[in-house]
């Protein structure tokens, strides 16, 4: 049965767009956390984590996300823990995305000069301490434009959820268009909402940037 | 999955998947050509767009910067999609392969203008005038003395975007491309070994990855470093 592509369709459409920005923030979520690690294991003076980090992020930005998708939709199960797309959407982003906001704000903690260690450890604060007062506070005004940048990479990538089932804008549009039989129709529409998701992200990273290059 | 099943004891076991090696070699030649095809394709656009961007009138300024903004905050398969289903409304109906190449390109295109957009910009201004006060023409300038500090300043950026694009090439495999990730699935369904199928296709695209970044860094070094 083929119906028409209307205005209700296209409210479908923008009512599944909430399940892309949830699964953004909880990848975004689980990637910060896992990248924070990384990007501060990647800079202690430990040398086997550092390489257990460089390792690790090299390792996921070398293989495609689908790949990451698959292998965590089929392999948890083998590991006794039944998943959901959700699950494995959440957990296979989240790896992915730690891997670049591990890379991204290494390069921001980085980018801090080596004498406000000094100036840290010279005041007595420990190696925890020098990070959390001195290096962390000062390097987020840095890392601020481009994790922005990798939001809007992220809400992206959320498309390629669908091909495990998980529902989200894309999915909802493959359904559409099957449905309708109007797919050029839909995947414009479709690709309307991602932008007007993702551009005004884009405008504010770049706003950001300008900002920092101003102060410095 | 049943709870009987996920308390089943699971060994791997990959001799299935190895056996089927010669699908899984056709795949990765169409991932290298699809890759090959759009990073040539895609540099093209790339530096028309970016001398466009850089050189031309306020109209065409507009209509690249648009290309590009559109393309970078649109998902790639939606813009396959978009190619490969979308199209046929018009009565143009492509094979999966040349959509593929025609989505990636466009998609590649569009970073690559910004990349060489902003080799081209670090060229310092003064040593243009400079060449200009030397009664080089616009034409001498540009071969003298912009192209090959812009070339070695875009080339970093350049060479990890096309790793990336090389790992984005599987998504091709959503409209039946029969590439490396494509034919994960044909010996999935085959073997039902499917932990063991894409643990090997990942290892396979990491290990394209890291040639593809070797062979970046050695015409780097070949060529730019003196």
């Amino acid at each position: 049965m083929i119906r028409e592509f209307g205005l209700i369709d296209v409210m479908y459409l923008i009512a599944a767009a909430r399940w892309t920005i949830a699964l953004t923030a909880v990848a975004f979520a689980g990637s910060a956390v896992l990248g924070l690690a990384l990007a501060i294991l990647r800079i202690l003076p430990i040398a086997p984590l550092r390489w257990f980090s460089a390792t690790y992020i090299q390792l996921v930005q070398g293989t495609p996300l689908l790949v990451w998708l698959f292998l965590i939709f089929f392999g948890l199960p083998l590991a006794g823990i039944s998943v959901n797309p959700w699950i494995a959407a959440a957990v296979a982003f989240s790896v992915y995305g730690s891997a670049f906001l591990g890379e991204i704000w290494r390069g921001a903690l980085t980018s801090i000069a080596r004498t406000q260690w000094e100036a840290g450890a010279s005041l007595g604060l420990s190696l925890a301490e020098q990070l959390r007062y001195v290096i962390i506070p000062q390097s987020i005004r840095i890392a601020i434009p481009p994790t922005v940048g990798f939001l809007v990479q992220l809400i992206k990538n959320t498309s390629l959820a669908a091909v495990i089932g998980f529902v989200e804008l894309t999915r909802e549009g493959q359904l559409t268009a099957a449905g309708t039989y109007k797919p050029f129709a839909v995947y414009i529409t479709v690709a309307c909402i991602y932008f007007a998701m993702c551009f005004p992200l884009t405008q504010w990273s770049r706003s950001l940037e300008r900002k920092l290059d101003v102060a410095r | 999955m049943s709870a009987g099943l996920t308390a089943m004891k699971y060994g791997l076991q990959f001799r299935d998947v190895f056996a089927a090696w010669e699908s899984i070699l056709d795949g990765v030649w169409i991932t290298l050509l699809l890759s090959l095809a759009a990073m040539v394709g895609g540099l093209l656009i790339g530096v028309l767009c970016a001398a466009g961007r850089t050189y031309g009138p306020a109209w065409l300024r507009r209509i690249i910067g648009a290309y590009v903004e559109i393309i970078r905050n649109t998902p790639l398969i939606v813009q396959l999609f978009l190619i490969f289903f979308g199209l046929p409304s018009f009565g143009l109906r492509l094979d999966g392969l040349t959509a593929a190449m025609i989505a990636l390109v466009i998609n590649l295109g569009a970073y690559t203008t910004e990349i060489v957009r902003a080799g081209l910009e670090a060229v310092p201004k003064a040593q243009v005038e400079a060449g200009h006060s030397l009664g080089l023409s616009g034409l001498q300038v540009f071969r003298y003395i912009v192209v090959f500090p812009a070339l070695k300043a875009m080339f970093p950026a350049l060479a990890s975007q096309f790793v990336l694009l090389m790992l984005a090439t599987s998504v091709a495999s959503q409209i039946s491309v029969q590439d490396l990730f494509h034919a994960a699935s044909i010996v999935q369904s085959r073997t039902f070994r499917d932990f063991e199928v894409y643990t090997v296709i990942g290892v396979l695209y990491l290990a394209l990855a890291i040639g593809f970044r070797g062979l970046f860094a050695l015409i780097y070094r070949l060529v730019f470093v003196r």
